[in-house]
């Protein structure tokens, strides 16, 4: 029902095959109107990829979320535990900012959080037969139609502001990767200045997704530094005037537990935090970063990153505030039942015998032709 | 070539081959197609304007790509919301995406269909090609090395 299904297995071979030239050439032999499906399918029910869909297409998320429901339990919970016990002593010993502060706090992070799992992180959508054709035909392959071999790997390369960069062919979506996209074999699709595959967040995180992301874990740092120091404030409160800690702790032993999962997830949350607005600074992304792709090479600074503006100013601006690219797959559209560019639909009548036999003919007339 | 509008050329041509024009990623990731000309549109439109096309659909894509006051503007807002505002409102981009789509369909139906050609907005290939189509007329026999059906009877 919600869930989105595979896409037919015509469109991806468990092993690699050279494209078949009679998909260029003519459409398969098309069934007759009886057999055509009864209503129109959106595309993110016949997507290819590992992502499941809800709300008719609306929201996007991985295939493995597992971790997601527990993060928003942890949020949730020791936020509710703030607001419940810490909140009220707090607004009677110090002021009433405090629930206005958390409050803002607690909204920025689900809704950035929500916003992280669900928004497209920028997938590339497959290549059509015709256009994989295209490619292949483009590269050099002397073995000519065989299959069950694997041709070598493929690389192009381009020259971005002074630097040579290898584009790889990426074989299960029929593509030359455009520079900073990567393959995720969780999801797997290509993703758009790939950063990283977050489980916490149950999603890729991509170009479209990945100013959310930084919100989520900014905001998630000053959240849980926020309530380790409220907590902290509260229980130093309750243990002045005589009484000792461990009153205080039994008086309110919400706090205590706050306390602990604040202080072990605000170092990590506070030092991801950290690298990523290195990242953010420098215009570089978490594959990169791991992968040495533009350091290491000569000792030199940040000279090896092309996509760099080299100012810090610059960068922020272009990774936080740039244009938010538009989602390339269209979850929503209808799958097209005669698409309206391919030779025409069944109103041409043709006996399936000759229709055939000329096929077969023009298919070797072109594949020589491409041979040739 | 005898194809009057765009309506005629779907139905009563058949599908030749297609050209894909691809990206030019010379100036780092923003959207910009190559400007080559492809050979096999040698006998079937003028250069010029073919070149004119892309680059006018460069320089589009260029500005919905821009980055100065309009998309910080709309970027620090965004953060501000923290990006509600998304959900409500249609960005920039997507503003220039509808020109783009009009943009096509306008050259489609002066300039391409009349030469048996059709253009399909990059973004239906997720912006990775410019997919243009060659028609054959049915009647004709094919004057391209390419596999068009020649056995149909009537076109209509």
């Amino acid at each position: 029902m919600l869930d989105g299904r595979r896409a037919p297995r015509r469109m991806k071979n468990r092993e690699y095959q050279q494209i078949d030239p009679q998909a260029l050439a003519t459409p398969p032999p098309r069934p007759p109107p009886e057999h055509m499906p009864k209503r129109a399918r959106r595309k993110w029910e016949v997507f290819p990829g590992k992502n499941r869909f809800c709300c008719d297409g609306r929201i996007i998320v991985a295939r493995q979320s597992g971790v997601l429901p527990l993060t928003l339990a942890l949020i949730v919970l020791t936020s509710g535990l703030f607001f419940i016990f810490d909140c009220p002593f707090l607004v009677e010993h110090l002021t009433g900012c405090i629930p206005a502060i958390g409050g803002v706090l607690f909204v920025f992070v689900i809704i950035s959080l929500l916003q992280t799992s669900f928004t497209d992180p920028g997938i590339l959508p497959r290549a059509t037969p015709e256009e994989a054709a295209d490619i292949e035909k483009q590269i050099d392959n002397p073995t000519g139609l065989s299959s069950s071999y694997r041709p070598p790997p493929r690389t192009k390369e381009v020259v971005i502001n002074q630097q040579v960069v290898k584009l790889k062919y990426c074989f299960t979506c029929k593509i030359f990767r455009p520079p900073r996209t990567s393959h995720c074999s969780l999801c797997d699709n290509c993703v758009e200045r790939f950063d990283h595959h977050c489980p916490w967040v149950g999603n890729c995180v991509g170009k479209r997704n990945y100013r959310f992301f930084y919100t989520f874990i900014v905001s998630l740092s000053f959240l849980t530094a926020f309530i380790f120091g409220c907590a902290t404030t509260h229980l130093a409160l309750r243990s002045q005037g005589g009484n000792g800690l461990v009153v205080a702790l039994q008086a309110s032993p919400a706090s205590a537990l706050e306390l602990v999962v604040c202080f072990f997830s605000v170092w990590s949350i506070v030092g991801l935090s950290g690298f990523h607005t290195y990242l953010v600074a420098a215009n570089l992304t978490t594959n990169e970063d791991i992968k040495g792709s533009w350091s290491g090479k000569s000792g030199n600074e940040d000279v090896g990153n092309p996509y760099s503006y080299n100012s810090i100013i610059k960068n922020c601006c272009s990774v936080l505030c740039g244009p938010m690219p538009p989602s390339l797959i269209d979850r929503r559209g209808f799958v097209p039942s005669d698409d309206s560019v391919q030779t025409r639909p069944v109103e041409i009548e043709l006996p399936a015998a000759k229709n055939d036999i000329n096929m077969e003919k023009d298919c070797l007339d072109f594949a020589l032709s491409c041979a040739g | 070539m005898p194809f009057h509008n765009l309506q005629e050329l779907r139905h009563s041509a058949s599908l030749a081959t297609k050209v894909f024009i691809q990206r030019d990623y010379s100036d780092g990731t923003i959207c910009k197609f190559l400007t080559k000309f492809p050979a096999e549109l040698d006998s079937r439109i003028e250069r010029s304007l073919f070149e004119e096309t892309v680059k006018t659909l460069n320089c589009y894509y260029a500005e919905a790509e821009k980055i100065g006051s309009q998309s910080y503007l709309e970027g620090c807002l965004a953060c501000a919301t923290a990006y509600i505002i998304f959900l409500c409102m249609e960005t920039r981009y997507e503003k220039i995406l509808k020109k783009i789509s009009m943009y096509i369909q306008e050259q489609n139906e002066k300039i391409y269909a009349p030469r048996g050609l059709l253009l399909t907005d990059p973004i239906e290939r997720g912006m990775r090609v410019i997919e243009i189509s060659i028609f054959e007329d049915s009647g004709s026999t094919s004057s391209s090395s390419t596999g068009s059906s020649p056995s149909s009877a009537t076109a209509q």
